[in-house]
């Protein structure tokens, strides 16, 4: 039996105004390094930790945006954005990070893992997963 | 004079601002922060929510919380005035109390 399931992390809460959003990017970091398959969904208010552009300097709290950015070195293959959620905030894809994924084995690469989908895909992608970590 | 209302809430997740709204009087200065500021924002289910308010409130937004979010000034609805702390608390002297919608 293999030991490797497949983590979905669910966030749905906007960043800063609750500690759920870096709470979750830490417990991510944390499974990726035990070599799990580590995935992330964007739903509701949870699409806003992914805006580009975040300045932080002005209410004294750590900007952990650019962390996101980094997570295709943690070997996270998929990151799911909501759809309706993000037309529902005044959000389009154009206003969220970019994050790139690379094999340094095979050298395969993905430039941006970060995927719009729609409601019915993010229904299946939940259902399909092992394990689905609720922030 | 009139109070000051504070939002400090995603409109998306309580209906802080729809309380806020809905209870707060004509002429009252509205103040969203924090988490609250997603109200300001254009092009969202919400926003007739607020763009109907400024004509007869008088809508403030903070704006270091809109920019710590990676939103933009030309982003806010007309009508809302961005204001930084020093403004937060002017808009508290100003008025007789203030209440806040948590």
């Amino acid at each position: 039996m293999s030991d490797t399931k497949n983590f979905m992390f669910l966030n749905r809460r906007a960043p800063y105004g609750t500690i759920y959003a870096w709470e979750s990017l830490e417990v991510v970091l944390i499974a990726a390094a035990f070599e799990q398959n580590v995935s992330l969904m964007f739903v509701d208010d949870g699409v806003y930790e992914l805006t580009k552009g975040q300045d932080t300097a002005g209410i004294g709290m750590k900007n952990f945006s650019p962390t996101y950015r980094t997570l295709g070195d943690y070997e996270v293959r998929h990151m799911y954005v909501d759809k309706a959620s993000l037309e529902a905030r005044g959000l389009t894809a154009d206003d969220l990070v970019e994050v790139e994924w690379e094999d340094w084995e095979t050298e395969e690469s993905v430039d941006n893992i970060v995927e719009v989908v729609d409601s019915d895909r993010v229904a299946e992608l939940l259902e399909e997963s092992d394990v689905v970590f609720s922030f | 004079m009139s109070d000051l209302h504070t939002v400090n809430k995603s409109p998306f997740e309580k209906n802080s601002l729809e309380s806020c709204l809905r209870f707060s009087k004509s002429g009252s200065a509205i103040l969203l922060y924090e988490d609250g500021v997603y109200g300001a924002l254009k092009g969202t289910a919400v926003e007739s929510m607020i763009a109907s308010a400024v004509g007869e409130k008088k809508v403030y937004v903070l704006g270091p919380d809109f920019k710590a979010r990676g939103l933009t000034d030309d982003r806010i609805i007309d009508g809302v005035e961005v204001v930084d702390y020093a403004g937060f608390v002017d808009l508290v002297e100003a008025n007789d109390k203030v209440q806040a919608w948590v």
